[in-house]
């Protein structure tokens, strides 16, 4: 009973997940279910000409066969962006789109048949007549004369622009700056790979009007709204939105996509139920991708480190559309991010959102938090560098110091709590810093290259005051919704608008719930993922669940113990401020008198029976709470690596990696300790393997995984992690996000790392990823070597030579 | 992905495979583990209107031993067979072990990937450099052909038209002698973007007298690396000889460029990697 707080108690689901019986959207049969599949443009940028449809209309076994101008007769809306900043250009995304293309997999015709086979052979049998348009693909080049628009309304394809902070203080800062440190870099664009591709399933009743949408979704309530409001206009009180088991999203699936409008529309045109799933080859086309930022930055010191001013230029490439939440990224949730864990009086931090004809980014685990931490930390690894300043004790000279929290940062965020020192005291200090500083002088004596990477980040996580999102662009709340519904028997059935995706909310969340109300863990249910059931919801991203779907439990709590309290009140004759609710046994009795208590679940079938209940009591025993946080929390991290590259080869062998994390309070540190592995790495494959690489006509040439590398278990040393806890104080748990600490620390501590190690080469900075054919170029051009330089190097460090017969099609094909 | 339709035999005899193929003609194909060809047709790459599955011919499977005293693997025998059974042959049971993943081992087949011979596999490199022999069978009878000829270019071999490669022949190592398999793979695909593979033979001096090496992934498909052969004629082991025969590995070669790596990269990686592999089967070749 109770207590279960700081427990790691093994997650309730994966018993159903080891066994291979979650049950997924991909899982589901429907009697009578057809199959959709999708057209998708082979141009990165094209006109529609002409659409015939007629040969695959005629094929044995095909249903029906839609146009995009076809579904637009039939009444969908244009696909909506929910994030608008000042004076934003949001150009029209149709779920199909009519006459021209703008990315490779843009969606083109629908076809719905009796087998997915047949789908599939349809599609081949489908005529578009395509008129090829030059294309854009790099944010850097949106903007120079003669680039092509990627939507004739959009001029110099520069969707918005945003910017923050004190822009009079930092150009002071400059102009008196005893030292300035300037760098220009890259944050690669990445494909987010959840496991399980997106799929959706509809089923309409013709008679009652009702619609059925099972979809991949991080949060189905919204996805209902969109729908209802914007995109296929059924009222939401006909729309039931079913996300069950969902396998990870990292961000890719918060968005609304084409095919849950398509996949609905069409269940209700041909009246049977319908199901779509994505091939891995569609995800990589159109799933939405992460990062892709262009930065030129410069960071103002004294000479003796003391920052005073940072200054940042970003050329954000959104894609060829904006996603749902596309402009929140690169603006709310990265320059506010700009000041780190420092104290930094002046910050102006300036962005453009650009369009090309490319895939559409949006959030991906971090979101702007990492490309700012990355910036950052480069910047203070740089300037330690030429202030001849060991980069811990740079780091440590500007840290917001524990007793100045909450801290007013000059890009709008109040950090709620930290203490930098001490987490960094710990990180070393397991890490062995010192000393292995000391073999690396006797390695880099020897010649062999080993670095050491020290990362000091910081996140905000847990979005959001609602009323602080709706002044920074977004169209929705951040608040979360909670019911806990207790049975007369006295247990419990949970109802959260957070969404688990792989979280453990059935486990972490029966944790919270137990421990306010004292029940056994065993007699709490949660129910998450269905707007049939719960009554509404915000979802999960943004590490969010824990801080604000968490709180919103406790208020709930909080509302049932009250009433409990009165119905033993009543009952035992005393008054309530007499009455002990004891949380560690789930007893209630009056105070002094521990012997004679009532249960909870006595009071519950008190409540339902309601024979002896005080005078104006209502019956039943459930409650509900809308919990809007006060602020996000600002969980921080010390994450430090020692790599060796092998100087022949170029490889980037990891040695060591500590990680240390400040997420506050942790509801189960096993649950937390799986989010920071699973989060590192995830970010060492952006600082190592991963990249989103695009041809010049706009295919992409890492459309697969056999050319995208997500990394393997084999890249990695064992790592060394731990907390540190300085509990948040707004919210009634004291806890932090969790789930994108990992992935944001890791990526700028192996990277430091690798330029640590590349340093005495006197290289100064490598575009991610950090792969051996790279470096190994690096290595040449930097020690005379033989000369040997890549040229039209890929972001890879290899060659794209589209001419060549270097066997690309063979090589893609091994993808599924 | 959903591949178009075709037909599907499941033959128990090889007689019964090449009366098969002998039917359907170019609109058939073998069957084996799968690994490359049902991705490709699951990806409409490759549209076969007949599929004949081999995987229930018991004949295909399993080690012998021939006349000469080479070791015959049949052409369906999995990488994860070969890995476990002692064949004696170091670099083949070295490959056989670090090729794909475990569910890859345990379902591709040496005769499934010399006859599918992509230019980034690892085996070509390794049959060439153990000096493997295919046993074929076909329209025209029997015959056996030795490694080398049977690569021809870019995932082209010597098979004709309803020919089967039923085995694998791998002369014993013998005396005094080594082979290993490096590799630098691709970190997405696990490919080779370069691999090479060699077998020594030490004189009762420990000169080296005999030699094979072979480099896979870098070109267009796996070959021989004579130049390299001829010099390390006479080296002993740890000299300086062994670098200078390893530099001579791209001689004559066109290498393959893609985003992972480019020509030059390559290049220098066949150096590196012919350098360790040769001291590896060196040192093994006691």
């Amino acid at each position: 009973m109770g207590n279960y707080m700081g427990e790691s108690i093994k997650r309730r689901e994966d018993p159903r997940f080891i066994q291979g019986k979650g049950k997924y959207v991909a899982n589901l049969h429907i009697p009578n279910m057809a199959h959709v599949a999708i057209l998708r443009s082979p141009y990165a940028h094209a006109r529609i000409r002409s659409i015939n449809t007629d040969a695959a209309k005629a094929l044995d076994g095909v249903i029906a066969v839609y146009t995009g101008q076809e579904l637009i007769d039939g009444g969908v809306g244009k696909l909506p962006c929910g994030w608008n900043v000042p004076d934003i250009k949001v150009p029209d995304r149709w779920p199909l789109m009519v006459d021209r293309v703008r990315h490779v997999g843009d969606s083109v015709v629908a076809v719905v048949a009796e087998s997915p086979y047949i789908a599939y052979d349809a599609l081949e049998l489908i005529e578009v007549d395509y008129e090829p348009l030059p294309v854009v693909i790099d944010a850097r080049k949106t903007t120079e004369p003669g680039v092509p628009l990627v939507h004739d309304e959009i001029p110099d394809n520069i969707s918005y622009a945003w910017a923050l902070g004190n822009k009079d203080e930092t150009e002071q800062a400059f102009a008196s700056a005893e030292h300035v440190v300037e760098l220009e870099l890259i944050n690669q664009r990445l494909i987010p790979n959840a496991m399980e591709p997106r799929a959706a399933v509809a089923q309409w009743d013709a008679y009652t009007e009702e619609m059925t949408l099972w979809t991949t979704s991080q949060n189905p309530h919204p996805i209902r709204l969109l729908l209802s409001a914007f995109t296929l206009g059924i009222p939401e009180q006909k729309l039931r939105v079913i996300s069950p088991d969902v396998g990870g999203g990292f961000g890719s699936k918060i968005f609304h996509y084409p095919e849950e409008v398509i996949v609905p529309w069409i269940a209700r045109e041909i009246n049977r139920p319908v199901k779509w799933v994505c091939s891995r080859s569609e995800s990589y086309l159109t799933d939405s991708h992460g990062r892709d930022h262009v930065t030129v930055a410069r960071l103002a010191l004294k000479k003796d480190g003391t920052f005073t001013g940072l200054h940042v230029q970003t050329w954000s490439n959104q894609g060829a559309y904006l996603s749902t939440f596309a402009p929140l990224i690169p603006t709310a949730l990265y320059i506010t991010l700009l000041s780190g864990l420092y104290k930094i009086p002046a910050i102006w931090g300036e962005m453009w959102g650009t369009l090309t004809n490319t895939v559409p980014v949006d959030a991906y685990r971090g979101a702007g938090r990492p490309e700012a931490s990355y910036l950052v930390e480069r910047l203070v690894d740089i300037a330690a560098q030429e202030l001849g300043m060991d980069p811990v004790e740079l780091r440590r000279k500007n840290f917001i110091p524990a007793d100045e929290f909450p801290y007013q940062t000059p890009v709008a965020f109040l950090y709620d709590s930290g203490d930098y020192h001490r987490l960094f005291d710990k990180a070393l200090g397991m890490f062995g810093y010192d000393a292995l500083r000391e073999s690396q002088k006797a390695a880099r004596e020897q010649g062999r290259l080993v670095g050491i990477g020290v990362a000091g980040c910081i996140e905000a996580s847990g979005p959001a005051p609602s009323q602080v999102a709706g002044a920074l662009g977004a169209a929705v709340g951040f608040w979360e919704s909670a019911v806990i519904r207790v049975h007369p028997t006295g247990k419990a059935t949970v109802l959260t608008g957070s969404h688990s995706h792989g979280q453990g909310h059935e486990t972490t969340f029966a944790q919270v719930v137990a421990d306010q109300l004292g029940m056994d863990i065993n007699d709490v249910e949660i129910v998450h993922g269905d707007t049939g059931r719960v009554p509404f919801g915000m979802g999960t991203y943004g590490s969010r669940s824990g801080c604000v779907g968490g709180s919103a439990l406790v208020r709930a709590a909080e509302k049932v113990r009250a009433k409990a309290i009165k119905i033993a009140a009543h009952q035992m004759e005393a008054a309530e401020e007499d009455i002990v609710y004891d949380r560690t046994t789930g007893k209630l009795h009056v105070k002094g008198s521990p012997a004679h208590a009532k249960g909870f679940a006595e009071i519950a079938f008190a409540a339902y029976t309601a024979h002896n209940l005080p005078a104006g009591l209502e019956p039943g025993l459930e409650e509900s709470a809308f919990y809007d946080p006060a602020n996000f929390t600002f969980p921080n991290s010390c994450h430090i690596s020692q790599v060796e590259i092998d100087r022949e080869t170029g490889e980037v062998h990891i040695q060591h990696y500590t990680a240390v994390d400040d997420v506050g309070n942790v509801i189960n540190p096993l649950v937390v300790e799986g989010q920071i592995l699973g989060g590192i790495v995830q970010g060492i494959g952006q600082a190592l393997t991963e990249a989103a690489v695009y041809d010049e006509a706009g295919q992409l040439l890492s459309g697969s995984m056999m050319d995208y590398a997500v990394p393997k278990a084999m890249l990695f040393p064992m790592f060394d992690v731990d907390r540190t806890v300085t509990p948040s104080p707004h919210n009634p748990l004291g806890v932090k996000g969790a789930g994108e600490m990992g992935t944001i620390a890791a990526t700028v501590a192996i990277a430091n790392a690798v330029m640590d190690a590349l340093a005495p080469l006197g290289i100064r900075h490598l575009e991610m990823p950090l792969t051996a054919s790279k470096l190994w170029h690096a290595i040449q051009g930097a020690s005379g070597g033989n000369g040997m330089q890549a040229t039209n190097e890929t972001p890879l460090g290899g060659r794209d030579e589209p001419g060549d017969p270097a066997n690309w099609p063979e090589r893609q094909i091994l993808s599924d | 992905m959903y591949p178009a339709k075709f037909d599907y035999y499941q033959a128990t005899s090889v007689d019964e495979v090449l009366s098969l193929l002998q039917q359907h003609g170019e609109d058939a194909k073998i069957l084996a583990g799968g690994h490359s060809l049902i991705p490709m047709m699951k990806l409409r790459l490759a549209s076969p209107a007949v599929l004949v599955d081999i995987g229930q011919v018991a004949d295909l499977r399993g080690f012998s031993t021939v006349a000469d005293g080479s070791l015959r693997i049949g052409a369906m025998t999995t990488y994860h067979e070969i890995a476990d059974a002692n064949t004696g042959l170091d670099a083949l049971t070295e490959v056989c072990s670090i090729m794909g993943d475990l569910q890859v081992r345990n379902r591709g087949t040496i005769g499934g990937n010399l006859s599918h011979n992509d230019p980034a596999a690892d085996l070509p490199a390794v049959a060439l450099a153990l000096d493997a022999q295919l046993e074929i069978r076909g329209p025209s009878g029997e015959r056996l052909a030795p490694m080398e000829e049977f690569i021809v270019g870019l995932m082209e071999t010597a098979l004709a038209p309803g020919d089967l490669v039923v085995a694998v022949r791998f002369p014993p190592s013998g005396p005094a002698s080594g082979s290993a398999y490096e590799k630098f793979e691709n970190p997405a695909s696990g490919y080779a973007i370069c691999g090479v593979a060699a077998w020594v033979r030490r004189d009762g001096t420990g000169r080296i007298e005999s030699c094979r090496v072979a480099l896979t992934g870098a070109a267009d498909y796996a070959q021989r690396l004579r130049p390299v052969e001829e010099a390390m004629m006479g080296q002993q082991a740890g000299s300086e000889g062994i670098d200078a025969a390893a530099a001579k590995a791209g001689e004559g070669l066109q290498f393959l460029s893609d985003i992972h790596a480019d020509d030059v990269y390559r290049a220098h990686l066949t150096h590196v990697l012919t350098r360790r592999v040769l001291q590896k089967a060196i040192e093994r070749a006691q």
